[in-house]
């Protein structure tokens, strides 16, 4: 799937999806990156809206400015381009904990309509049918950070009614029940997919279609999810991306 | 004082049939030829300790040296999972291992513990999420003077861990620059210690932002490139093109077991392992 966008060019569904996440950070804003697309996203809005920025990785860099997308989470050029490299716990306690960090950005194997995430198991957590990496730094990413924003293919296999595991907490059970467990954090404000974007709802907290990119239809959107999703009156149409927004992306992909 | 010694003896004064290690590196400086070395001696039974696994332990893991394994994310950063990791795991390949699994908040509060000397760290973390069900090594504490509900790990104790770092000085201070991790803490933390240097210097270079003196140091081995196919800042870069070939290499248990015989067990130690590297990469330009 494709769209075209006003120089001709046709964007692959992942660069719009890059695209779309980029733009949801404004400028100034401190920001814990995961590696993949999050990191490409938000080294594509310091090239865009928000030159200012900060990016910081569990790696313990704070304010990388990487010229590519790195492949790994420490990569060398991330200390050498940083504002300071902390250790790992320090990065977690004073950094994250302590409630410096306004974006967390995660992605995930299976998302559920409050927005909380799997990234432990498919099946069983004693006899999985897949093991998946785990937790990592995204259980107090989600509960700290100011707010989440959440970055994933969407398909009814990840998009799903119940969780085969609960590995960091978005708006639990729906309702106030998020703030009922004492986090600090707003948690999810945001699931942006390769179909379109999802936000919660203010009372229920569930995830409710709020926009669709180019191309992309209501149906589509359902079909791709594991619960009765649940459609905004007014469901938006993404922006196609800009030429300008395509060439930067691929400008940084270009360098890795 | 810490001891010089080859990595092959270090190995063999230290780490025995079921020890619990620590071989830390975030990313950066991970201690892949003690790994390897570790695999050569045939060492069973470990309680392997780590926060990121990474294809370090997947070589362990495939390797049946493993009964424990306690983490907070195991997969190959950028590429994928560790195909050994999942194979011990979904399929009990070559023989099932137990996980102690945690967030990286908590295994980076349980070393901080152990190296503090404290019997356990706290954090606001796991609330919510479905790890204290799984982990007994979780558990809530109420705050004496907010009566806030808190979370407590217990201290990571390993009886030996091991690091990569850029230098020691002839005295045996180590010395090390960039993505720090939580190598301090591990070594802290630990009844015993190893350290591999990628050289040994007169005097420590300015740039070293973690020291650790010689005397909370066991041994030091020089083995440079040590941390390959992880990276030593400075000295050379992450080879993020074997990382990607792991994947294949470790998706089949006869490619596998294949692979570490020609390139670990069949090689006298990490120098003819890094020439091995070096000529089949030579070899497939």
């Amino acid at each position: 799937m494709t769209a075209t966008v006003d120089s001709g060019v046709e964007a692959t569904t992942d660069e719009i999806m890059t695209i779309v996440a980029a733009r949801e950070l404004r400028d100034g804003v401190v920001c814990f990156v995961g590696i993949g697309m999050p990191s490409t996203a938000a080294n594509l809005a310091k090239k865009l809206q928000a030159p200012n920025a900060v990016l910081v990785y569990e790696s313990g860099t704070i304010g990388a400015k990487p010229t590519k997308p790195p492949l790994s989470i420490g990569d060398g050029e991330l200390a050498e381009t940083a504002d300071a490299v902390v250790s790992v716990p320090e990065i977690f306690a004073y950094w994250l904990q302590a409630g410096r960090v306004d974006v967390g950005f995660l992605g995930a194997a299976q998302v559920d309509k409050y927005g909380n995430i799997n990234t432990t198991v498919v099946g069983d957590y004693d006899h999985p049918k897949v093991r998946l990496p785990g937790a990592g730094g995204a259980p107090e990413i989600a509960a700290s950070a100011k707010q989440t924003f959440i970055m994933l293919r969407q398909n009814a296999r990840a998009f799903v009614d119940q969780l085969d595991f609960r590995t960091s907490v978005g708006n639990y059970k729906g309702g106030n029940s998020r703030a009922s467990l004492g986090m600090t954090g707003a948690g999810p404000t945001v699931i942006i997919t390769d179909i379109g974007v999802m936000r919660p709802d203010p009372v229920t907290g569930e995830f409710v279609l709020t926009a669709l990119h180019p191309g992309r239809t209501v149906e589509e959107a359902i079909a791709a999810t594991g619960w009765a999703l649940k459609v905004s009156p007014e469901v938006m149409s993404t922006e196609p991306p800009t030429a300008t927004e395509l060439q930067l992306l691929r400008a940084l992909q270009a360098g890795a | 004082m810490a001891t010089f010694q080859t990595l092959a003896q270090a190995i063999a004064d230290n780490v025995h049939d079921g020890d619990s290690i620590a071989m830390e590196g975030f990313t950066h400086l991970i201690p892949y030829a003690a790994g390897h070395e570790i695999i050569r001696q045939g060492c069973r039974d470990l309680t392997v300790i780590r926060m990121t696994p990474d294809v370090i332990y997947d070589q362990l893991i495939g390797m049946g040296c493993v009964r424990t394994m306690v983490f907070s994310w195991g997969g190959n950063p950028g590429v994928g999972s560790l195909p050994r990791f999942r194979d011990a795991v979904e399929e009990g390949w070559p023989h099932a291992i137990e996980l102690e699994e945690h967030s990286h908040a908590g295994m980076a509060a349980r070393y901080v513990a152990g190296a503090s000397g404290l019997p356990f760290g706290v954090l606001r973390g796991y609330v919510g999420t479905e790890l204290p069900d799984h982990t007994a090594t979780i558990a809530t504490i109420e705050c004496p003077f907010t009566g806030e509900q808190l979370t407590a790990v217990p201290a990571l104790r390993p009886d030996v861990s091991i690091i990569h770092a850029q230098q020691a000085d002839r005295d045996g201070n180590v010395g090390l620059w960039g993505i720090q991790g939580v190598q301090k803490e591990a070594v802290l933390s630990a009844s015993r210690s190893i350290v591999t240097v990628e050289e040994i210097v007169d005097t420590l270079d300015p740039r070293c932002t973690v020291r650790l003196p010689s005397w909370v140091v066991t041994s030091i081995a020089h083995v440079p490139r040590g941390a390959h196919p992880s990276y030593a800042h400075d000295y050379y870069v992450r080879d993020n093109e074997f990382y990607k070939a792991w994947d294949a290499i470790s998706r089949d248990r006869d490619t596998f077991t294949a692979w570490i015989k020609a390139h670990v067990l069949d090689t006298t130690d990490f120098a003819e392992h890094l020439r091995m590297i070096d000529n089949e990469l030579v070899a497939s330009r």
